[in-house]
This record gives structure tokens, sequence and C-alpha cells, in this order.
């Protein structure tokens, strides 16, 4: 076989393996900040510091009973958390993890696929994630349940439409829709956060949202609908809808980290002349260093910020973030041209 | 009067548009969470780590005995007179011969009972004893499944022979108030 396609399928095989072990140690991790937080210790018993805590809460969650209500459609009901596992899985496709490998002579770029509508992919895998939700709330026939599932699809909608937007203004700057390339283009101090400061507040708002995390939990509020979308589901089919989360969590904290924060840059990384092999892989450490930076930061907003009451929710996405994001394009639609000197009066 | 100068003024004054985004206070959110983060953090380790006891604290009951070995208790009875949660229950005996070296005066309790689950832990009963017989001590009444355990019997309640229960402290704190 081609030694490429080896490479490819290995590569894509970590990669794999990679964000389910991130997503993993995201719980531990999240247990811990949560407890850190509130001045506890939080779990330091499976292992010194807790560090199998991750492993014992999977083999509990899939020891439980499993429990598949009478009244639901059995069909639809094991296929949504399928839909969400998958769709989790699928974005991690087009992150470029880091510039090249150069082995034997050949070029390996660290990237499972550069296809040239990255940006288009992501959205529209995560916009099937929603249909995961939607599916296992309508499927279970309860109505906490079916409470949750409308209230994740129409946050999602409400929230998709602004990040949309906010994505637009960058692709106007960078004028690619390939991640790689848009990493490419952040050379040195060149981080798109500072040329899209608004785009990136409305993104990193938008990508809470999309990832149900608190303060947009809505769907899954315990206080209020009992457990939302997944009251129903026990054992690992509700693992999997929890497991999603993270593993969205940590493709999520990538795209940001690519998009607005370098990706695999890092200042001076040129100028300390290093092979190029080693010039990389320090890239993927740098890359993975903004990742958990970014993990930690949407673990420490949930254990800061309260909830949104529902209207509060739907006001901040209808009627402040998207005429922020029309703002946005129209300023770097303004700005660009005239850098451009074609702004004629 | 003033008690501390940290009190504010609650003025309801209409948001500046910074305000209103809430940025300012959700990063100021974000600074106290984050310094929580790296405080002194407040956990005990309970089966490795114990928090401190002090020694005059009323834990589970003790019923001694006299340095030679002999048990104090007569079943006067005033013990459950002074109860105030009537927890405590006894049947009297009268001693027999040949049991001298178990019982210091004729009459002793053949049966005495604690509710570890009505008792109150007041210590009402070691200031009503007048044999010095019954103290409460630094130990814990651990917890169990059955209701019923929890009725101590002189099984629990009576000191062994050959370990006593060091109430110095407690005792030392009695007569001092």
């Amino acid at each position: 076989m081609d030694s490429y396609l080896i490479f490819k399928f290995i590569f894509a095989f970590a990669v794999f393996a990679i964000a389910l072990l991130i997503a993993t140690y995201s719980t531990y991790a999240e247990r811990k900040v949560a407890a850190f937080m509130q001045d506890r210790i939080g779990p330091d018993r499976a292992g010194p510091f807790g560090i199998l805590q991750p492993i014992a809460d999977a083999v509990k969650m899939f020891m439980k009973e499993e429990m598949i209500p009478a009244q639901s459609d059995k069909f639809l009901f094991i296929l949504g958390p399928c839909i969400a596992m998958l769709t989790a899985c699928m974005t991690s496709v087009v992150v470029p993890w880091g510039s090249s490998l150069i082995l034997n002579g050949r070029e390996f770029p660290l990237q499972i696929t550069d296809i040239n509508i990255g940006i288009l992919y992501v959205f529209a895998v995560v916009s099937i994630g929603v249909y995961g939700i939607m599916i296992g709330g309508w499927a279970s026939n309860n109505k906490y349940s079916l409470l949750g599932a409308i209230r994740a699809s129409s946050q999602m909608i409400s929230y998709e439409l602004a990040m949309g937007m906010s994505i637009i203004a960058l692709v106007m700057t960078t004028g690619t829709l390939s991640i790689r390339e848009i990493v490419d283009q952040q050379q040195g101090w060149h981080w798109n956060v500072f040329y899209q400061p608004l785009g990136f507040l409305l993104f990193i708002i938008c990508a809470f949202a999309e990832c149900n995390r608190t303060p947009f939990d809505l769907p899954e509020c315990e206080t209020e609908l009992v457990g939302g979308y997944h009251t129903e589901y026990s054992s690992m089919k509700l693992g999997f809808y929890l497991f999603a989360e993270y593993i969205n969590m940590f493709v999520s904290s990538a795209i940001i980290a690519s998009l607005y924060f370098g990706g695999y840059n890092f200042p001076f990384i040129s100028s300390l002349g290093l092979p190029h092999n080693v010039e990389a892989l320090l890239g993927v450490a740098i890359f993975f260093a903004k990742i958990f930076f970014f993990i930690f930061f949407f673990m420490w907003v949930r254990w800061t910020i309260p909830r949104f009451r529902y209207d509060q929710l739907m006001h901040l996405g209808w009627r402040v973030m998207i005429p922020l994001a029309i703002l946005n394009v129209l300023i770097t639609g303004v700005v660009s041209l005239w850098k451009h000197d074609l702004l004629k009066w | 009067m003033q008690l501390t100068n940290r009190s504010k003024v609650v003025v309801d004054k209409k948001m500046t548009l910074m305000e209103r985004s809430y940025l300012p206070a959700i990063l100021g959110g974000l600074a106290i969470t984050l310094k929580h983060f790296f405080r002194k953090k407040v956990t005990i380790r309970y089966p490795e780590e114990k928090r401190y006891i002090n020694p005059i604290w009323r834990g589970q009951h003790v019923l001694k005995r006299d340095e030679q070995g002999r048990e104090n208790c007569t079943a006067c009875g005033l013990c459950a007179v002074a109860c105030p949660a009537e927890a405590i229950t006894m049947t009297a005996a009268e001693r027999k011969k040949g049991e001298e070296h178990l019982y210091r005066e004729e009459k002793y309790a053949a049966v005495y009972e604690i509710n570890m689950l009505r008792c109150i832990f007041c210590g009402l009963c070691e200031e009503a004893c007048p044999k010095e017989a019954i103290f409460l001590t630094d130990r814990l009444v651990p917890s169990t499944f059955e209701r019923g355990d929890f009725i101590y019997g002189k099984d629990k309640l009576v000191e062994e022979i050959d370990k006593p229960i060091d109430i110095s402290k407690r005792l030392q704190a009695h007569r001092k108030f």
C-alpha cells in the first residue's frame, strides 16, 4: 500500500483516539475544576489524584441497567445518541493539528483532510448534531425530554445564525474557507482575534451555546426539566450524550484556537531555527496547549455564570448577537474596501 | 450604628452601555472563581485525616469502673430522670454473694440501655450521676443499618476492665464548672 495512505490511516486513527481520550479526561478535569473553584479537592480516590476516575465512571456507565421506555420509538431512541456521538467525532477531521512531517523525503500534512470548504463542513456537521438531541428527546415520548429537545433545537438555530455571520466576517478578511489556509495566514502575531475582536466574542459565545454549555445549558437544565432531552436515557446511551458534549467541547476549542488564535503557529517559532519536523511537533504541542486553555475556559465559565432564563436566551440570540454580527460584517466590509482603495464616495 | 464599611448603597440608576453588556461583570466573576481556584482547600480527606475533636467533646457514653475493676453504677436512676430525651432505661438488681468483685455497691444495673438515636448528647446524665459512673467521651457513635443497633446495652457501654477509657479531660472540665 502507498505509504501516504498508511500514514493517513494511522493519523486518522490517532486523531480519533486522542479526541476520545481528551474527552474522557475532560470529564475528570471538569470535576476537578469545579471542585477547585468551590474550594474542594474533587475526586481523589481512584488512583493517585483520582487519575483513574474516568475509567471508573465508564465502567459504571457500562454496568448500569439499560432502560428503553415501552412507549418510546425504539429505533429513534437508539439513533439519537448515535447521531450525537457520530457528528461529534466527525468534526475533528478538518482541524489542522500541525503543519507537516517530512519522512523519507515525503511531506505528510498533519491533518486528516484539507477540504477547501473546511468551515462550512464544520457547520454542516454541527447542525446535524442537533438532530441527535432532537430525535432523542422526541423518541423518549416524555414531556420533559420533548421540552428539552425543543429548547435545544430553537437555541441551536438561533445561535447558529450569529455564529455563521461572525464567520462570514472572518472569511471576508482571510479570503478562504480552508481552515489550514486560515491558520497559515496567522503566522507571528497576526492572530485573527486582533483583527476580529467582536467576531471572536460572538463566535465564542455561540460556541458555548452550540455545545450546550453553561450559561446556555437550557436543554438539560436539571432544576426545570429533570434531565432535559436525556431524561429517559440510561446506561451508556446517556454516557454517549454526555460524552458527545465533551468531544464537541474539545473540537470547538480546537476550532476557536485555529480560527482566531493562530492554531499551531506561535510567534518566534520560525526564528528558533529548528529542524522542520521538530518545529512541526512543537507546533502541535502549542496547538494542544491552546486547546487545553479553551477547554479550561469552557469549564471556568461554567462554574462562574448561572444559566440564562429562556426569554433572556432568545433576547440575547436574536436582538443582540445577530445585529452585532451584521454590524461586524458591515464594518469588516467597509474596512477591507478601504484597505484596497475601492471605497469611492 | 455602623458595623462595617462594606455596605453599598443600592442605586436604581440606568445602566450604562458597558454595564448592560455585562462583560465587565462576567470578567469580575471569572476573576473571583480563579481566585478560589488557587485558594487553600477546606476538604478533610476523612479516613486518612480526621478533624480535631475537643477533649471535652460530648460523644458516645461510657460506664466507668473503679480502680479495682468494679462497676460504679448503682442503678439509682438519676441519669434516666435527668435525661431530657428519655433515652436511658435501666433495670436494677441486688448484688449476690460472691459478686463483690463485679459491682462496687449492693445494688447494680442488670440492664442499662441508651438509645443513641434519642440521645441529644447534652451531658445531663453525667451531671446527675452521684457515683461518677457515666461519662460522655470523645468517641463518635458509628452508623449502622438497623435502628435496633443504636440501642446500646451494657456490652457496648461498660468499659472493658483491661482497657479503661480516658475521661480525665472531661472530668477536669466537669469539676471546673
